[in-house]
Formats: C-alpha cells, sequence, structure tokens
C-alpha cells in the first residue's frame, strides 16, 4: 500500500470545480435552510471563477447540486442568450459533464437571475435565485445583529411600516421588485429582485426553491408546497405589474410578465421576458414541433 | 445629618379592593461596582401616577426602564395585572414576549426623542409602528388609529405625516405621546418627559398628559428631578437616593411633611 | 344637634404632631394628645391664636401631615378606619369620596375652564358629563361667578373670582366630612352669603365640618361647639443652641374643649 494508491489521480479540479469539503458545507447549509424555511443560513462562499455580484451564490448551489445526468437552465432576467446566463452555463457543463438546455420543461435545475420561467415548475426541478442582498430588514436595520435578532423575535414592525409610508406618501406601494414575503408563516424573505409578478409562483409551489448571495454568504430556502405570502395590509390587496393585457411583438402571445422596448417616437412595444416562451410561440406559429408547458399565469391571470 | 434608609413602608388598604396594576419586589441591579438599585418595591394601582423623584444616578429612570422591561434587574419580580391573563414575573420572560408585552401593554415617553422615535419615518408612521407590531394589518384602521392617538396627544393633523426630525421637541414629545396611549396601555411610563423643553412648552406638554390622566384614567409612572413637574402630576409620590426609596407617600404629604432629611433637603432645595 | 346613638363620624383621640427638621437636627411640637369626637351634621369650630396649630391639625386631619401619635377613627362608608395609619391609596379613596378639605387657595391648572375644574369631582364619581357640567354651572352662579367666565381658565382669574371656583368645585359633591381652612377670607359679602348658605344646607344633610375661620362671625349659627387650641410656651428648648427661629420654641399644646 503507497500513498499513490490511495488517492485519486491528479486533476485540474474537482468534480464540479468545488471542492468535496465546500460541496459538503453547501449541503449541510441547504438542508437547514430547507428545515427552516425562508431563515437566512450563512456559509463559506468559495471562490469561483466568477466575480462576486454576477451569480457566485447561485453558481456554488448549482455546482453543489449537479450531477452529470443533471440538465441546467441558466437564465438572466429571463433570457437564456444572455452573456453572464451563457457563460455560466458553459461552465457549469464543463466542470460537470451535465447536460445544457433553454427549454423549462427539460431542466432539472433553473438558475435564474431576477425571473422564474414562466411554465410552471414540477417537483422534478429545483429553482436556484441569484441574491443581491438576502437581508429584507436592511433598508430599516443596518446593524446585521440587530437584524438577526429581529428575525429571532418575528420583530417585522419597521418592514410593515416602510410599506406603510409608501402608502402615505404615493398613494400606492411602490416597491417594485424583491417584496418582502412572510415564508411559512414565520420568517420574512426577500425573494431575490423578481418582480411582484413571480412572487405568487413561489406559495405552495411543487418545485424547491434555494436562494444564494455569494457575496453576502448567506442562503435561504423555500421548500415545495410552502406558504409565501407578500407583506400587505388587509384592505390594499397585492398587485401583480399590469402585464396581463401586453402584447409580445415578436412572438405574439400575451397574458406573461414583457420587457419594454422603447421605440425612436417615444412609444414602447413589448417583448416577452422569459425569451424560451416566446422562442416556443415563434416556432408553433410556424408549424414546427414545441411544447409549451402549462403556465402559472393563463390569460394574464394567476391560475393555481 | 442622617441619610439612613429608612421608608415608611407601604400599608396595605383597608378600604380600596382593587389590587395593584403593578408590583415589582426587591428589585436589586448591580452594573459591575456600581449598585443602581437595592431592594426596591413598587407598587401602583390602577389609574393613579406615581411620581419618582432623585437625583441623577438615583436609580429612577433604571428603574423605570425595568418596568418597560428593556432591562433585566439580577433580583426581583414583576407583576403586571393585566384583564385576563396571567404571565408570572415579567422579568423571566423570554425576550419576544416580553416584546410583545410591551408592544401591547406598556406605554413609554422617553426624554430623549430619539429614543423613542424613528426621527426618518413619518409621525403617524411612528404610531402606526406601534400598532403593526401588535398586528394590525388594515391600513384604513392604522391611519384612523394614528391620527386618533396623534389627536389625543394635541398633535396638529396636518403635520402628521412630517418627520419628527423636522418637528420642534414638544411637538417631538407628542409624537412619543401617541405612540404610547396608541393601543391604550395599561401602564404608561414618562421619563423626564419635559425635561429640556422651554418653560412655556414643558406647561403645555404637561396639560395635555393631565387631561390625558383625567379622561382616560391611564395608569401612570412618571420619573422626574423636577419637583415641579412631579407635584404639578403625581398622586403618590416615592423618593430615591442612591438606588433606594427612602420615602414615599401622597403628593402632598411628601411636599408639605417630608420625613426624611433627604426629602427634606430636597423640597426645602426647591421651594 | 349631635344625634346621641350613632357613633361619632370622627373620634380622634391623643393626636399627636411634631416636625422633625433634620437640617436644624430639632423637633417641633405642633400639638399633643388632642382627644375630641364630631357627629353626623355637627360643626365644630377650631379657635386659637396664631401658630397654634388650627390648620396644622386639619391638614393632620387631612393627612398632607403625617400624624406621630394617637388616632383618627374614622367611620367611612365602607367601614371605620384609622386615618392616622392609613394607606394613601385608602385616604386618596376617601379624599375623592367622603372627606372634602375647603382652602381658600385653588390650584388652578392651565388650560381647564372654570367650569370643567367644578365639574371634575362629580365625574370622578361617575356623573354623566352633561349633568355634572349643569351642576357645575349651578355653583359658579351660585358663589357669584360670572357666566361669561365659566368656560374661561381660572389661572387668569382675580384671586377672589380663582377663590370662587375654588369653592364652588371643593363643595359641589357633598362629602361626609368637611375640614374648612379658612375658606370666607378674602370673599366678598355675596359670596360669603352663598358660603354659609351653602355649608348651612350641606349641615342639614348630615355632613361633618370642623374648620377654622378667621371672622367665626360669619358661621356664627352653624357653629354647634368650639375647640380650643391654647399654646404654652416652656422656657426650655430640646439642647440646642440653635434657637434663633421662632420655630425652635418648645411649645405645648392641649385642648379644651
Amino acid at each position: 500500500m503507497s500513498l499513490k494508491t490511495l488517492t485519486k489521480p491528479w486533476a485540474a479540479t474537482s468534480y464540479g470545480f468545488l471542492d468535496a469539503s465546500a460541496k459538503r458545507e453547501m449541503r449541510r447549509k441547504i438542508l437547514k435552510a430547507i428545515a427552516v424555511p425562508g431563515c437566512q443560513m450563512p456559509y463559506a462562499s468559495r471562490e469561483v471563477p466568477m466575480a462576486r455580484g454576477w451569480g457566485t451564490g447561485g453558481l456554488q448551489v448549482t455546482l453543489t447540486l449537479v450531477n452529470p445526468r443533471s440538465v441546467v437552465k441558466v437564465i438572466d432576467q429571463g433570457a437564456d442568450d444572455g452573456v453572464n446566463a451563457a457563460s455560466i452555463r458553459r461552465f457549469i457543463s464543463r466542470v460537470s459533464q451535465a447536460e445544457e438546455t433553454w427549454d423549462t420543461l427539460a431542466a432539472s435545475i433553473v438558475q435564474s437571475r431576477h425571473r422564474i420561467p414562466e411554465e410552471t415548475m414540477t417537483k422534478d426541478q429545483i429553482l436556484v435565485l441569484q441574491v443581491p442582498n438576502p437581508e429584507p430588514l436592511r433598508g430599516v436595520e443596518p446593524n446585521i445583529s440587530i437584524a438577526r435578532q429581529m428575525h429571532a423575535d418575528a420583530d417585522y414592525g419597521k418592514l410593515w411600516l416602510t410599506l406603510y409610508e409608501q402608502l402615505v406618501k404615493a398613494g400606492r406601494i411602490m416597491q417594485g421588485a424583491a417584496y418582502p414575503s412572510l415564508v411559512n408563516g414565520r420568517h420574512v424573505m426577500t425573494p431575490s429582485p423578481i418582480p411582484r409578478w413571480d412572487v405568487p409562483k413561489l406559495n405552495m409551489a411543487r418545485h424547491l426553491t434555494i436562494l444564494s448571495a455569494g457575496r453576502e454568504k448567506r442562503l435561504f430556502a423555500v421548500p415545495p408546497h410552502t406558504r409565501v405570502e407578500p407583506l400587505v395590509f388587509s384592505d390594499r390587496p397585492y398587485l401583480v405589474e399590469d402585464h396581463a393585457r401586453l402584447v409580445c411583438e415578436r412572438s405574439g402571445i400575451a397574458g406573461y410578465f414583457m420587457n419594454e422596448i422603447p421605440q425612436d417616437d417615444g412609444s414602447s412595444t413589448f417583448e416577452v421576458s422569459d425569451s424560451n416562451l416566446g422562442i416556443k410561440a415563434i416556432r408553433a406559429s410556424e408549424g414546427a414541433p414545441a411544447e409549451i408547458g402549462e403556465t402559472w399565469y393563463r390569460n394574464g391571470k394567476f391560475a393555481q | 445629618m442622617s441619610l439612613e434608609t429608612n421608608p415608611r413602608p407601604l400599608l396595605p388598604p383597608q378600604l380600596v379592593q382593587t389590587s395593584p396594576i403593578v408590583t415589582m419586589r426587591d428589585v436589586g441591579r448591580r452594573y459591575g461596582e456600581v449598585v443602581a438599585l437595592r431592594h426596591v418595591d413598587v407598587t401602583v394601582y390602577p389609574g393613579e401616577v406615581l411620581g419618582i423623584v432623585g437625583e441623577s444616578g438615583s436609580g429612577k429612570s433604571t428603574l423605570l426602564r425595568m418596568m418597560n422591561l428593556e432591562d433585566a434587574p439580577d433580583t426581583g419580580d414583576y407583576r403586571l395585572r393585566l384583564p385576563g391573563r396571567d404571565d408570572g414575573n415579567l422579568f423571566a420572560l423570554e425576550r419576544y414576549q416580553q416584546r410583545m408585552l410591551r408592544a401591547r401593554h406598556i406605554g413609554i415617553v422617553y426624554q430623549n426623542p430619539h429614543l423613542g422615535l424613528l426621527m426618518k419615518h413619518s409621525s403617524s408612521g411612528n404610531v402606526a409602528e406601534r400598532l403593526l407590531i401588535a398586528g394590525e394589518r388594515s391600513f384604513d384602521v392604522l391611519r384612523s388609529k394614528a391620527r386618533e392617538a396623534l389627536d389625543a396627544s394635541e398633535f396638529p393633523l396636518s403635520r402628521m405625516d412630517h418627520r419628527p426630525a423636522d418637528l420642534s421637541g414638544g411637538m417631538q414629545q407628542r409624537v412619543q405621546l401617541a405612540k404610547a396611549i396608541a393601543l391604550e396601555p395599561a401602564l404608561l411610563l414618562l421619563d423626564e418627559p419635559t425635561t429640556g423643553l422651554d418653560v412655556s412648552i414643558q406647561a403645555l406638554v404637561l396639560d395635555t398628559l393631565k387631561r390625558l390622566q383625567r379622561e382616560r384614567r391611564i395608569t401612570m409612572v412618571l420619573v422626574s428631578h423636577d419637583l415641579g413637574v412631579i407635584r404639578t402630576m403625581a398622586d403618590r409620590v416615592m423618593v430615591m437616593r442612591r438606588g433606594s426609596v427612602v420615602e414615599q407617600g401622597l403628593a402632598d404629604q411628601v411636599f408639605q411633611d417630608p420625613q426624611h432629611a433627604y426629602t427634606q433637603q430636597l423640597v426645602h432645595a426647591k421651594l | 344637634m349631635q344625634i346621641l346613638d350613632t357613633p361619632p363620624l370622627l373620634r380622634v383621640t391623643g393626636l399627636t404632631k411634631t416636625f422633625h427638621m433634620h437640617h436644624l437636627d430639632s423637633v417641633l411640637h405642633a400639638f399633643e394628645g388632642i382627644d375630641f369626637a364630631l357627629t353626623a351634621g355637627e360643626f365644630i369650630l377650631l379657635r386659637g391664636a396664631n401658630g397654634a396649630g388650627k390648620s396644622t391639625l386639619l391638614r393632620t386631619l387631612w393627612r398632607s401631615y403625617l400624624p406621630v401619635g394617637g388616632h383618627i377613627w374614622y367611620q367611612s362608608r365602607l367601614g371605620e378606619i384609622d386615618l392616622a395609619r392609613a394607606a394613601d391609596i385608602d385616604i386618596a379613596l376617601l379624599r375623592r369620596e367622603e372627606i372634602g378639605f375647603v382652602t381658600q387657595f385653588l390650584n388652578a391648572r392651565p388650560r381647564v375652564a372654570a367650569e370643567e375644574i367644578v365639574a371634575e369631582p362629580l365625574r370622578l364619581a361617575g356623573r354623566a358629563g352633561n349633568e355634572a357640567l349643569e351642576e357645575a354651572r349651578h355653583w359658579l352662579n351660585q358663589f357669584g361667578v360670572r357666566p361669561e367666565l365659566w368656560r374661561a381658565y381660572p389661572s387668569t382669574f382675580s384671586g377672589g373670582e380663582q377663590q370662587k371656583v375654588n369653592l364652588a368645585r371643593a363643595l359641589v359633591l357633598p362629602q361626609r366630612l368637611l375640614l374648612l381652612d379658612e375658606p370666607t377670607a378674602s370673599l366678598d359679602a355675596g359670596a360669603r352669603q352663598a358660603l354659609v348658605r351653602r355649608l348651612s344646607d350641606l349641615k342639614a344633610a348630615g355632613v361633618a365640618m370642623i374648620g377654622v375661620f378667621h371672622y367665626p362671625g360669619d358661621v356664627a349659627e352653624l357653629i354647634d361647639r368650639e375647640i380650643s387650641l391654647t399654646t404654652r410656651t416652656l422656657p426650655q428648648n430640646s439642647g440646642q443652641d440653635d434657637t434663633r427661629d421662632e420655630f425652635n420654641d418648645e411649645r405645648e399644646r392641649y385642648v379644651a374643649v
């Protein structure tokens, strides 16, 4: 017996890039986060070949979850073809031999920045959201230690107060993205900067969502079939963006979250934000085989 | 001159049938070498104003902070009689339980408005926060209750959405007061509420307190080093010195016929 | 007018008051071993030279002075109680509901209307707002306060007007025992007559009164008995050389009925 027979052959990187102990820590923290939905778990946040703030939190989760049978979809603001999304997807497949896809229905892991795909995710899928700022209380309590105590005490009075003040000052809730939401009736989380349109998709979802902030070194999770309730006053209903009637200029589909494209004449046209949904719709209209799955919104109304 | 601690014991009532709303027993607190409170007993009956008077460092503010469950003593027992519940010794509760109890049943006005107010939020929001902590989730109810509490505190409603940071000291105290009474507290604590205000403003704030006391029979504990303030407000007075209670009695008795050497000194210095 | 088969409303035995002045380390004796009884509907006049302790006795009964010895047995509606040893909270209750103290000084509060000040004891006793206000106005009128002043703040009134408000407040609620500390001093004739009329009505209704009057003639027809507090100055003092001030005279007061 020699040292040589006991060690693995040399390789440039470990499988999935992260070393075994880093992945073990990630798994433990992910399990803890699932056990206490919405509660932020600190983790070490290793270096990955990407700058902090560009999705390193999501990447570390995906690298931990991935295996050679995985099918990985990565989107940035709904688009699969953004430079950052494409680079992350290619990096993941290179270090894990996982398959790449643009199709939400085919993916086993969806890593996303700022959107949740429009097609309903199933119990066999995991959504990994990249989070710039995991702390919903940051705006009201800059001291992290005190904020943690406030979470422990479920002391969300100041957070509610900011919503009250928005109503007083503007007559409506001004919070566009990252709408603070109560998870499982206990912890308030920020759902990452997804639009208000996407927050209902997390409520009682069939899929697991893991939200991870690499720069801030914290992750949290929404397990399947868990209540996610945006903080709203009983007499001021939660409103999603008014996109239900907008029609996608390129694909012709309507009733989904749209990107606004300003025109030279001052008007705007719209494009569906979930780019692969748009591609499928165009293909279908051209007669090519394209399966559009069940979607969370139907005819612009949330249906679940 | 002897300044020994020898307070007249608080006699149990024969005629009054209501039990005290606040009962603190044998409260003691040390900060390192310094004894802040030494075997302090406090009894407050519903609807009365208890004045606590004493010089800086006498322990009166520390005691008030303990009534507000902001600090825990080394020894002692604190009970608050609230309808339909018995929380036992409040010092033994968990922090979140104390927080809820404080939000719902205890109001406080500090000398320093920065301690009691969120300066960058609106005045009405400061009042609303208290209601939000207690679980109120209707915006319209929050709005009307905040308005009602500010109005009762004689705060000009045209400025209810101004930030306290943009208001005068007297107005800030009114916002604190509105916040404190918004939930009709069982106990209202006042920590030098008018110290540092102009004399005329001070009189107006005291007058508002008097009126609230008269109209709502709110039980109050008022801490002040200012004998004039105590004399105007208090039904009963407790005199503290170096962490101990040296004398207590009906306000007019303590001021007209002080028993303890220290109280005599205090009263004569004032008159 | 004494009703012999009922126990006295107030029975004072061996009542003693001294003031211990720590800064002078001396003791001032106000009175010692006072005994008397007062029945419902009876009026006792306290007599004595200036400084004889008449006001001190009233204040001791009122408990703004703490007696050092003796008993003040009082038959309250809720049972007999020794005011000399009663709990503060009981005294506060009795002051609210049974015992009144009438002085010439008003503790005027800023921004409270005259009629509100007078109505307050009625409200504390549980009377409805309007009814209390009506009655308050009635008594302000009786004591000669002009209607245009009823809603004004007495802190701005002249001394005489303030005193009328004060009397109206003190006498608006029928108490069982009234302590009167020179209530007629500096009153004009009309108000004095109104006061005497009110006292006489209250007395007829069974209110017991004990009082000091600068001009006892004002209330001559009400007086049932007189108690004299006399002063005997003793030649020695408490052993201190610090006797410049008149209070340091050791005095002994005794009572003759």
